[in-house]
């Protein structure tokens, strides 16, 4: 039997998580090192699961499948295909880099962490599962410790609230997805919650228009589908930084990518049926989303709600159903993953050490923080979908496909190109340059070194799949095929 | 009457022997046992129970088909059997957090009526007979009464007896008179031939939905559905807290065993009907028992109509009226059974300590014990149906009864209701994890007994909800002695 590397990656950081919790709470140093081994482990080891995928090869693989509870056809089932390996890998990238910026936490370190590893198995999970109880389960698991992770541990303004909020939204959304799994669990008679299987289950055309919307906006709540989305900017801004890169970085991907494993790669003929419908939300997202941004004054809204727009566009690129669309919403997955982790991150180094994230308060920052300047840029140009960066792979080909269904859509949405290229430059001037205000002089100094070692593995990424679009782009375009195969080859 | 008696009828009734006598030697040992010492007591009880654990599942598991013994007045199968173990098991860890318990712990009645309750459950469970069961009822409820205001001293508590007697008295004489109407329209009292009596008897629809209600207000009783849930709060509020978590579980898993059992074999022609009116329960008891959850500021009351709900939750796998409806009721019993138990044995723990129950005293715990606290994490998010623990196992699987019997817009409604529980269940930890208070640094001693069981319900609730296979075979097989 090969070595079970998916099962290794899911069940690493839980146990790791259920370690912690046996240390004494005060060894805080032994703590955080044995949370960065982890996640140093999970991150060698989704590298490795990304490189060895075959393209060309089986559609998944690294496939392990053991029976669950036979009797109802669960069973655990994973495997990755090039959909999901940029994922799961996005997360292993997430995971360390938020480790390693969660170092000055000094609240009960034992029990962030631990929460933050069960959240991170709950994730990869989801990432690998090819069962759909499975899916469910790790989606649950993944979903609930946001709520102490942001309780806790958040900004104590809004944390409560906003923990609650975000807490219930995405349960509402996930419970009614249930009720469709069942649904179609039932119907297809086949007595199995294999995907693999329910996918040739050939639903009747009726049910599947029936069930179609209830899955996919389930799951896209996490997406944070406009109007779903009222959840997402308040839990970012009340999360601790890494948290909020998990949460902006890798939860949001998890609905949108359930939302097509299930929604879409399970109901076809209901996603052709309701695309319409589906593309006109996520415009909204793209726009709305923008131009919320644009008026914020408080920095992590800014990031809050450009998150809710570039999500709109992975959201979009599944809506047009076709190749391009697809590609890009791929790419855009793990490019706006890595981009807006780095921004979180940005964010919650310059409010460590400002106390404040109003951005008319703020000013003058490169001075202190060059590094930290440096890497919002280049958030900023990847954010603005600048060539050279992977923003540009991702979203370039988006909106060719929806240009290829809907012209004008295509049209409306690129004014949030515009849009975002104004609030960006907006926060890098007001920021980073201008005049730091003189309460702030002689108070910042720069950020640690394990800071610097997060920001640059961000940005090499960023920049590294701008330049070289090919380590990504033909993974994904293969797994787009066997999407494109379900939806009749489109 | 019974014929000859073989071996076969005394291993399979071989626990409530024990029971009986277990009951007898505490009895006879309290006397012996100068006050001082009286705890030994309590670990000679557990000790008993868990052997009579031991030895039912080894000797007293159903061989073969399920057949009527000692005259037609049990049935020995195996959905008696896995209540009767889950029963063993909810005494055992009610005892164990009663240990420390000054005014339970020190008294031998105390453990002889949880005893004597508990071989009434068992009884239930396995009752094929009306009067059998009507006596096993009785025998349930009698001790229960008792215990429920055990707390002489404490106007609560013995206004929680009172109140729970009254209450039970009255329904279950309005339910003795539905099985007189059965009996009267039948001529038997013998549950597995009452519905075939009733069709050769031509007896009017009518009649027989009379007694069907008359009959569902002594089980609604003791599951606590709406309309019958008035005394819940205020038992579980005034009743010892390790009395009120065995009323929360054990006795409401024996309305339950009862409940699918007499309703699938007397009123199999109305299952139409029942199924409707089980599905209308079901929402009226989850709505109501979750949405007066929110307001509560008393951590027992909130467990009450939290129990409440739960009991809503059971019934849409009632009104499934299929056999993954019946697994899924045991299977959901079972984990609500471990994960309740551990919530009201954390309330005791903390309640013998800080002396009280109301929410807010629950601020800074996470700081002042940070494994209780993830206890009670652990309790309150099975309960809400979280993975990976049982209760979301539970929930998934009377979901999926519902929606497998056609009733989606049941499930639809469960799955709010689920939301709604999982509200006031974060409002608790929040208080739990996030607030702080002054007596954070006051110690919390746990006594060595609570943390055994506690230990025990959380392993198992952990267990029930990722290693899915053994409790859901146990389930299922259960549920197939009825179909």
């Amino acid at each position: 039997m090969q070595f079970p590397i998916l099962s290794v990656i899911v069940f690493t950081p839980i146990v790791t998580g259920l370690l912690l919790l046996l240390f004494p709470g005060e060894r805080k140093q032994a703590i955080r090192i044995t949370a960065l081994a982890a996640s140093t482990v999970n991150l060698v080891l989704s590298i490795y699961a990304y490189l060895a995928y075959e393209i060309g090869g089986p559609r998944y693989q690294m496939i392990e499948k053991i029976p669950w509870l036979p009797k109802l056809g669960i069973s655990y089932h994973v495997g990755i295909d090039g959909i999901s390996a940029p994922l799961v890998l996005l997360t292993g990238v997430v995971m360390f880099t938020g480790v390693l910026i969660s170092w000055g936490i000094d609240d009960r370190p034992r029990e962030f962490f631990a929460f933050l590893f069960i959240l991170a198995t709950g994730v990869f999970g989801v990432f690998v599962s090819l069962d759909l109880f499975m899916l469910f389960f790790f989606y649950e698991i993944a979903v609930f410790p946001m709520y102490l992770l942001i309780a806790i541990w958040g900004w104590k303004v809004t944390r409560e609230y906003a923990a609650m909020k975000l807490t219930l939204y995405l349960f509402i959304g996930s419970v009614i997805a249930l009720v469709g799994a069942l649904a179609m669990y039932f119907t297809a008679g086949m007595q199995t919650f294999d995907m693999l299987e329910l996918e040739k289950a050939g639903f009747s055309l009726g049910f599947q228009q029936l069930w179609f919307p209830f899955v996919f906006l389930g799951f896209a709540v996490l997406g944070g589908i406009w109007p779903f989305h009222n959840w997402s900017p308040d839990g970012h801004v009340a999360a601790p930084t890494a948290v909020s890169m998990f949460h902006a970085g890798v939860l949001m991907k998890l609905g949108a990518f359930a939302s097509l494993r299930v929604g879409i790669m399970l109901l076809p003929e209901g996603a052709k049926y309701w695309m319409p419908v589906a593309i006109f939300l996520t415009l909204v997202n793209v726009v709305y989303g923008a131009f919320i941004a644009m008026v914020q004054t408080d920095f992590k809204y800014v990031i809050g709600f450009s998150s809710v727009s570039h999500m709109g566009l992975v959201l979009m690129g599944f809506a047009t159903l076709n190749r391009n669309g697809l590609i890009g919403a791929g790419v855009q997955m793990f490019s706006h993953g890595v981009m807006t982790a780095l921004f979180f991150a940005v964010v919650g180094m310059v409010y460590d050490q400002a106390h404040t994230r109003e951005i008319p308060k703020l000013g003058g920052f490169v001075k202190r923080m060059p590094w930290v300047a440096i890497a919002f840029i280049i958030g900023g140009l990847v954010s603005m979908g600048m060539p050279g960066f992977s923003g540009f792979v991702a979203e370039f080909p988006i909106f060719m496909g929806v240009w290829r269904t809907r012209p004008w859509i295509a049209i409306l949405a690129g004014v949030s190109i515009v849009v975002t290229a104004s609030y960006v430059l907006n926060v890098v001037r007001g920021v980073f340059f201008g005049k730091m205000p003189a309460e702030f002089e002689g108070h910042i100094t720069d950020v640690n070194v394990l800071d610097k070692i997060a920001l640059v593995v961000l940005c090499a990424l960023l920049i590294g799949i701008g330049v070289f679009p090919s380590v990504m782009v033909p993974l994904v375009e293969s797994g787009v095929d066997s999407v494109l195969g379900l939806l009749g080859g489109a | 009457m019974f014929g000859s008696i073989s071996s076969a009828m005394i291993t399979a009734i071989l626990p409530e022997i024990a029971l009986l006598i277990l009951a007898g030697i505490i009895l006879f040992t309290d006397l012996l046992l100068p006050k001082e010492r009286k705890r030994a007591l309590a670990w000679m009880t557990v000790i008993g129970l868990i052997l009579i654990f031991v030895v039912g599942v080894i000797y007293s598991r159903p061989a073969g088909d399920s057949k009527l013994i000692w005259g037609g007045m049990l049935r020995d199968d195996w959905l008696a059997f896995v209540f009767r173990m889950i029963f063993i098991f909810g005494a055992a860890a009610t005892v164990l957090f009663s240990v420390g318990i000054e005014s339970l712990e020190q008294k031998g009645e105390f453990y002889i009526l949880l005893l004597a309750s508990t071989l009434g459950m068992n009884l239930m469970a396995s009752s094929a007979n009306l009067v059998m069961l009507y006596l096993a009822i009785e025998t349930t409820s009698v001790p229960l009464y008792v215990l429920a205001g055990f707390l002489k001293g404490d106007d609560k508590s013995v206004e929680s007896g009172f109140k729970y007697l009254l209450f039970g008295a009255l329904t279950s004489t309005v339910m003795l008179y539905g099985f007189s109407l059965l009996y009267g329209m039948a001529g038997t009292t013998d549950i597995y031939q009452l519905a075939a009596s009733i069709k050769v008897g031509e007896i009017p629809e009518g009649m027989l939905i009379v007694s069907l209600f008359l009959v569902l207000v002594g089980f609604g009783f003791k599951v606590s559905i709406v309309p019958f849930h008035f005394w819940a709060p205020d038992v579980y509020e005034g009743a010892p807290t390790p009395i009120a978590g065995f009323l929360s579980t054990a006795s409401k898993a024996a309305g339950f065993a009862v409940l699918v059992r007499v309703f699938l074999a007397v009123f199999p022609d109305e299952a139409s009907i029942w199924s409707s009116v089980a599905s209308i329960l079901a929402v009226a008891s989850m709505i109501l028992g979750n949405t007066l959850a929110l307001a509560q500021k008393n951590i027992k009351r909130l467990l009450a109509y939290s129990s409440i709900a739960h009991a809503g939750f059971v019934l849409m796998g009632v009104a499934a009226v299929n056999e993954l409806g019946v697994t899924s009721v045991v299977f959901y019993l079972g984990a609500y059974l471990l994960s309740n138990l551990a919530a009201f044995g954390i309330v005791a723990v903390f309640w013998r300590v800080v002396g009280s129950d109301e929410i807010e005293a629950y601020a800074g715990l996470s700081r002042r014990k940070p494994w209780l606290a993830l206890g009670m994490l652990v309790a309150l998010l099975s309960l809400a149906g979280m993975p990976p623990l049982g209760g979301f196992m539970g929930k998934f699987l009377v979901f999926a009864a519902a929606v497998d019997a056609g009733l989606v817009w049941l499930a639809v409604i469960g799955v709010l209701n689920a939301i709604i529980g999982l509200y006031y269940y974060l409002v608790v930890l929040k208080f739990v994890y996030l607030k702080r208070s002054d007596d954070e640094g006051k110690p919390l001693p746990i006594s060595r007994a609570s943390a055994i069981a506690l230990v025990a319900c959380i392993a198992g609730i952990i267990f029930v909800g990722t290693v899915l296979g053994p409790w859901f075979g146990w389930s299922e097989i259960a549920a197939s002695a009825l179909f």
